[in-house]
């Protein structure tokens, strides 16, 4: 029994001086709260993935009044912002710039081909392939205004016309129905600081230890391997947790995203993610014992993937076989999908658990492959 | 003699431990491979689920248009609404079709006949881009817009994504790399000796500017080359113009490091420093977004990155042909930034003097 709790209070004093270097140093609070609130600011204003206003030229070659219509359409729709001109080589030199991601030509030709009924190549849209989404995004609404355009054409003056498509496609947007994207960005943002929180921090303030040695001082105390472990991520752990509260409120409050699921759900989901987090952050301190090693390993290895291979921003399922494989092993892949769920479509537990259980294997094979490390490197 | 002596020390300093060597360019390189596959907005292996109302055979053919369709790899029939959102609630399928009871019926009659396509908003990017290629099925374009696709005329997603990647890759390792190096000195407690030494703030600040660039250009050049030879990204424009480019890119970057880690006690602030800076700088500089998506305020503060400047740059000259006068017109910006910046390194490095 004594001894029960001369071992509690070791590890409570570890836990405490751990957690006091922690709140100690400035570069800590700003990571674990000034960055995070200024990510989600950034995600909810600067990466938008809503096209709107993309500026495009315009070229009316002839004076038509037919043509002049369907001008003044493409300067109606809100999809883009037009740069009006009159000779196709005026927009070509902002095309070439990057002023303008595309170009929609009405040419001479264009009444006369609208009156003889040959209705292809209508008119020429030229896009700015080198930024090849914008350029579908351009081509695809193009298409729409001159087809929209040319319906309400017939409509007007009865001119025959092509046959229309006679399935119509009714889309609804479940649980984002605005098709905002900061909706499922800020959810994916929040798997990005912890990200940052439990890899990064982590993998940083233990390489220091391993650099100076003091890691290998603590060993030699009575203290064991786990009760150490435990005290030195412990705060992280918190401070994890707290990052996570506090960006949710954020969210919620700040960023109009709601949150359909429970706090609980929410709560469980960022804790069994600190598993893995602070799992791989143990292991690159333990294999790099050095401050730049350890950093740079943890961007390559933790931040840059929870960015691009979580599906965060880039849909898993289209990548390659092989990089599809590579995802699997990214904690930041499971979290992120089921970030999104919990935020926008409720406690979904059955997809929660699945996710929970890779999450916890992933940080048990971290943690193992730390342990082996760190007993050979005392030999 | 001196600086050269120092810029020596500096380069030994960064190069001489096998493991920082490693660290400096194996993963970027790892990166480039593996995230330019990645990093796709294209939709492809979607799995899509079919609520038959009708069961006619207007719907069957639907049915199988879609299982012929490239982008779809499964089309997973559901018997009810229930089960159709259990299935998205899951993440099973992208999209549900719910087809009505008078689907054939009406398309017979030659009414027009309306599909229900229930998308997954929690992934609203690539649903939309999937409604789109439905709508392609169930109605081909009719071709009144005849569409080119200047630069890239098959909109190749990796021309665009990996010189933006060596961009990145290239800003990411400079930083860190430059705000360790005084950090670094403070922490050992080396930079007390070398501010006693006949050094000048100045000295110190090319000192350790010089490596920097060396190894930011050289990994600058490396992608550069990949991106042409590895991934068959064409380049147009002007080799030499690009490298100018990139190296002052490189100088507005030590910049931005050195004065992070001018301000930075250890190690550990600097690193997480330039990361607080480094993560800001890449999301407002195009990279992931256009710029012009952004508020109008926001698209000024993305003048201060210099990856967004040198996005245009690097962009322009492996796809756009860029002449001197276009490599010019977005390099000047970064000049600006680099002399800025590298001045108030100066100005902080010598505030420790006193």
């Amino acid at each position: 029994m004594n001894a029960l709790v001369r071992e509690g209070a070791r590890l409570a004093g570890l836990v405490r001086k751990e957690s006091l270097q922690v709140v100690r140093d400035p570069s800590t609070l700003l990571i674990a709260f000034v960055l995070p609130a200024l990510l989600l600011f950034l995600f909810s204003v600067a990466v938008s993935l809503d096209l709107e206003k993309v500026p495009i030229g315009v070229v009316l070659e002839t004076d038509a009044p037919a043509a002049q219509e369907l001008a003044a359409a493409f300067a109606a729709t809100r999809y883009f912002k037009v740069h009006p001109a009159r000779d196709r080589r005026e927009v070509e030199g902002l095309l070439v710039a990057g002023d303008v991601r595309g170009m929609v030509v009405i040419d001479q030709e264009f009444e006369r081909r609208l009156e003889t009924g040959r209705w292809e190549s209508l008119v020429q849209v030229i896009t700015d392939g080198s930024q090849p989404n914008t350029a579908s995004f351009v081509r695809g609404y193009a298409e729409g205004v001159v087809q929209h355009w040319m319906a309400g054409r017939r409509a007007e003056v009865a001119a025959p016309g092509p046959q229309a498509g006679r399935v119509v496609l009714e889309p609804r947007f479940w649980y984002n129905p605005e098709i905002e994207s900061r909706r499922f960005l800020i959810p994916g943002a929040l798997a990005i600081v912890m990200t940052i929180i439990g890899t990064m921090l982590t993998a940083l303030v233990l390489a220091r230890e391993w650099e100076r040695g003091t890691m290998e001082a603590l060993m030699s105390t009575p203290a064991s391997i786990v009760e150490l472990l435990f005290g030195k991520l412990f705060p992280y752990f918190v401070l994890g947790l707290a990052a996570t509260v506090g960006c949710a409120l954020l969210a919620i409050h700040a960023f109009d995203v709601p949150l359909r699921g429970s706090w609980l759900a929410l709560m469980t989901l960022s804790c069994v993610f600190l598993v893995p987090a602070l799992g791989q952050g143990l292991l690159i301190s333990a294999l790099a014992k050095n401050q730049f090693v350890a950093s740079q390993i943890a961007l390559f290895s933790g931040f840059l993937p929870a960015f691009i291979l979580s599906g965060f921003l880039f849909e898993i399922a289209s990548m390659p076989p092989f990089i599809r494989a590579i995802t699997r092993v990214v904690p930041a892949r499971y979290f992120v999908s089921s970030l999104q769920t919990v935020f926008l479509a409720g406690d979904v537990w059955s997809e929660f658990l699945p996710d929970m259980g890779a999450m916890l294997a992933i940080g048990a094979v971290f943690f193992v492959l730390t342990a082996r490390n760190t007993r050979k490197s005392l030999d | 003699m001196r600086l050269l002596a120092q810029i020596r020390k500096e380069l030994l300093s960064l190069l001489r431990d096998p493991k920082t060597r490693m660290a400096l360019i194996g993963p970027p390189l790892m990166q480039l491979l593996i995230f330019s596959m990645a990093m796709t907005l294209e939709v492809r292996h979607a799995s899509v689920a079919m609520l038959d109302d009708d069961g006619g055979r207007a719907s069957y053919e639907l049915t199988e248009d879609l299982r012929a369709a490239s982008f779809v790899d499964e089309v997973l029939l559901v018997d009810s609404p229930a089960h159709m959102r259990e299935a998205l609630d899951e993440r099973r399928v992208l999209l549900g079709l719910h087809v009505p009871s008078d689907f054939s019926a009406r398309l017979a009659r030659g009414e027009p006949a309306t599909v229900q396509v229930i998308a997954d908003g929690r992934r609203a990017n690539t649903a939309q881009v999937a409604v789109q290629y439905v709508s392609q099925v169930v109605a081909p374009a009719g071709g009144v817009v005849a569409v080119r696709h200047w630069f890239n005329p098959n909109l190749h997603y990796t021309w665009f994504v990996v010189p933006s990647l060596a961009g990145l890759l290239v800003m990411f390792s400079s930083l860190v790399v430059t705000s360790l190096s005084i950090a670094r000195e403070r922490e050992l407690g080396t930079f007390d000796q070398l501010l006693v030494s006949p050094a000048q703030p100045l000295e110190i600040i090319v000192g350790k500017s010089i490596p920097a660039l060396i190894v930011g250009s050289a990994l600058g050049s490396v992608m550069i080359a990949a991106a042409f030879f590895v991934f068959g990204v064409p380049f147009s424009g002007n080799l030499g113009l690009l490298f100018a480019s990139l190296l002052v890119f490189v100088l507005a970057i030590i910049g931005i490091g050195l004065t992070i880690s001018s301000i930075c006690k250890t190690q550990q602030q600097a690193i997480l420093g330039a990361f607080a800076t480094g993560v800001p700088l890449v999301l407002i500089s195009g990279f992931a977004t256009p710029v012009e998506n952004m508020p109008r305020w926001l698209q000024l503060v993305a003048q201060a990155s210099p990856l967004k400047h040198f996005l245009i740059v690097i962009q322009g000259s492996f796809m756009k042909g860029f002449t001197a006068q276009e490599v010019f017109a977005n390099t000047w910006p970064m000049l600006i930034i680099a002399a800025f910046t590298l001045t108030v390194a100066v100005i902080f490095v010598r505030s420790n003097l006193e």
